[in-house]
């Protein structure tokens, strides 16, 4: 589904954001990418939404590779690998059935149906009742779900998801996980990117791999050798 | 195409007074676009007035034979740019000279021997002539022993194409100048309205919207905006003309072909000048 290959990433300005990555995740799996700020959480997951290139490596995502990918067809990967903000990234002045709507009709769905289709995703997250207010003036956690809705528009295999939580309140944020759980439960894999230890701790099952200064130091599923 | 047609509508709808501003800020930059047409136009109108009447005209020595003047004419006519050689017999000079000089109608039945020199008349292609070709025409005519003299007011001919030559360099510097200024004015109006559509943007490369969808409805937007500020150029331009013509002196519209030409050359500038943004833009995102 998703593997990186001795992947590194310099830039011209910060130097080195990541040395030599290399792991792989299955279909269906639920990964926690974890670790310090400047760790390369971010850069590891726009190199698998393909917002970025690897400076050496590959970044194999859904059957596309960052070697023989070219920009043009990027789009296709975006289909299949949702994306998730720390700051949501909502369209502001319109509703939330507004804005999954739009992702809906920029993806080709039929014209006739998006408004359906829209609903159907926003009872998927559990905000159905709040379809027709507008996104400001819902609350932190609510706006989060439209998001989430949002990516789940195009029915991706893979759900990124950068910090979603960052900004919300325990409750919100307890409610956010639980519904990445239900996502990954129908067959999706997702990658979610946070600081946050506890978080991790209370949803063990979950695949923890930790970064520090662009290095993996740590896979909870080959723990002996550390990567 | 009805969803690029359905987005530009809702774009110029959302912001009416940044689509109003960048259509009025080309309207005023192809506006000086068209006042300089209609100034070189008017100009080249008047030049080309006075290079219609250049001509050469050789006076011809009493000696001279028919079967030399013909073959005169021959190759004087052959020559590139020239329409037509006339000869003028000595009773045709004397007969326009008493036609257009009232004073000469009045002696000349007094005179005993007709002095007026017969002579060839070398007329040039419309467009055609140029200070060095009619110097040619002139050095050939001059080059026959029966030509006496030979006369095409030299200085007046030079510094007439001299003139012509100016306004052409003039036009291709300040008409590319002007169009470039157009250009840049509606590449910055669209990038603006490029970066207030830059959250929408932004989400549709985020979940898998091709870039033709993103770039089509901003292309037709520049090309309507060029359209507009076209439209509204030609209007001001026009109300000049019709002032100008009325309070100061007559003058002539620019072709209609210009006009058309520039309001083409506003919707591609539009276009043209939208794409360059959209793309600088996406390479940013």
């Amino acid at each position: 589904m998703i593997k990186l290959l001795n992947v590194s990433k310099v830039y011209k300005r910060t130097g080195s954001a990541l040395e030599d990555l290399t792991f792989e995740v299955p279909k269906g799996q639920f990964v926690f990418l974890t670790g310090h700020s400047g760790s390369g959480k971010s850069t590891t997951l726009r190199l698998v939404h393909m917002a970025e290139r690897p400076t050496t490596g590959e970044v194999r995502v859904v059957g596309f590779s960052s070697q023989r990918t070219p920009p043009r067809e990027v789009w296709k990967i975006r289909r299949r690998v949702g994306f998730v903000f720390q700051d949501f990234r909502l369209l502001p002045g319109r509703t939330a059935l507004e804005n999954v709507a739009f992702a809906l009709e920029v993806t080709g769905a039929p014209r006739g149906e998006v408004r359906a289709m829209a609903q159907r995703l926003l009872s998927k997250v559990g905000l159905s009742a709040k379809a027709a207010s507008p996104v400001h003036q819902l609350s932190g956690g609510e706006q989060q779900r439209v998001t989430i809705a949002r990516a789940l528009a195009s029915e991706p295999l893979v759900l990124l998801a950068d910090e979603p939580t960052g900004n919300l309140d325990d409750r919100a944020t307890r409610g956010v996980l639980d519904l990445f759980w239900q996502i990954n439960a129908l067959g999706m894999a997702v990658i979610m990117a946070t600081h946050d230890l506890e978080l991790i701790r209370s949803y063990p099952a979950a695949r923890v791999l930790e970064l520090d200064q662009g290095r993996l130091v740590f896979d909870s599923h080959q723990p002996a050798g550390g990567r | 195409m009805g969803r690029t047609v359905r987005e530009a509508a809702l774009g110029f709808r959302r912001a009416p007074l940044l689509t109003g501003l960048s259509a009025l800020m080309v309207g005023l930059a192809l506006f000086v676009l068209g006042l300089f047409s209609l100034v070189t136009h008017n100009i080249r109108s008047a030049v080309a007035d006075l290079e219609e009447r250049v001509e050469v005209v050789a006076y011809l020595r009493e000696t001279a034979q028919p079967a030399e003047i013909e073959s005169a004419i021959q190759t004087l006519g052959a020559l590139p740019g020239v329409e037509e050689v006339r000869f003028f017999s000595k009773a045709q000079a004397l007969e326009r000279a008493r036609q257009e000089l009232p004073e000469i109608a009045e002696v000349s039945a007094d005179l005993a021997v007709n002095p007026f020199p017969a002579s060839l008349e070398i007329r040039f292609l419309p467009g055609s002539p140029t200070a060095e070709s009619v110097g040619a025409v002139a050095a050939a005519a001059s080059g026959f022993p029966f030509v006496e003299d030979v006369r095409y007011g030299r200085e007046w001919v030079e510094r007439l194409f001299l003139l012509r030559r100016i306004g052409a360099i003039t036009t291709l510097i300040l008409g590319g100048a002007f169009a470039i200024v157009a250009t840049l004015i509606i590449g910055t109006a669209i990038r603006i309205a490029v970066f207030a559509r830059r959250d929408e943007i932004f989400i549709m490369r985020l979940v898998g919207a091709r870039d033709s969808l993103i770039r089509r409805p901003l292309l037709l937007e520049g090309a309507v905006t060029g359209l507009m500020g076209g439209t509204l150029a030609a209007l001001l331009t026009w109300g000049a003309y019709q002032a100008v013509y009325h309070l100061l002196f007559k003058l002539e519209w620019i072709p209609p072909g210009w006009m058309w030409g520039g309001l083409l050359l506003g919707v591609l500038f539009g276009a043209m000048a939208s794409n360059l943004a959209v793309r600088r833009h996406l390479k940013e995102v």
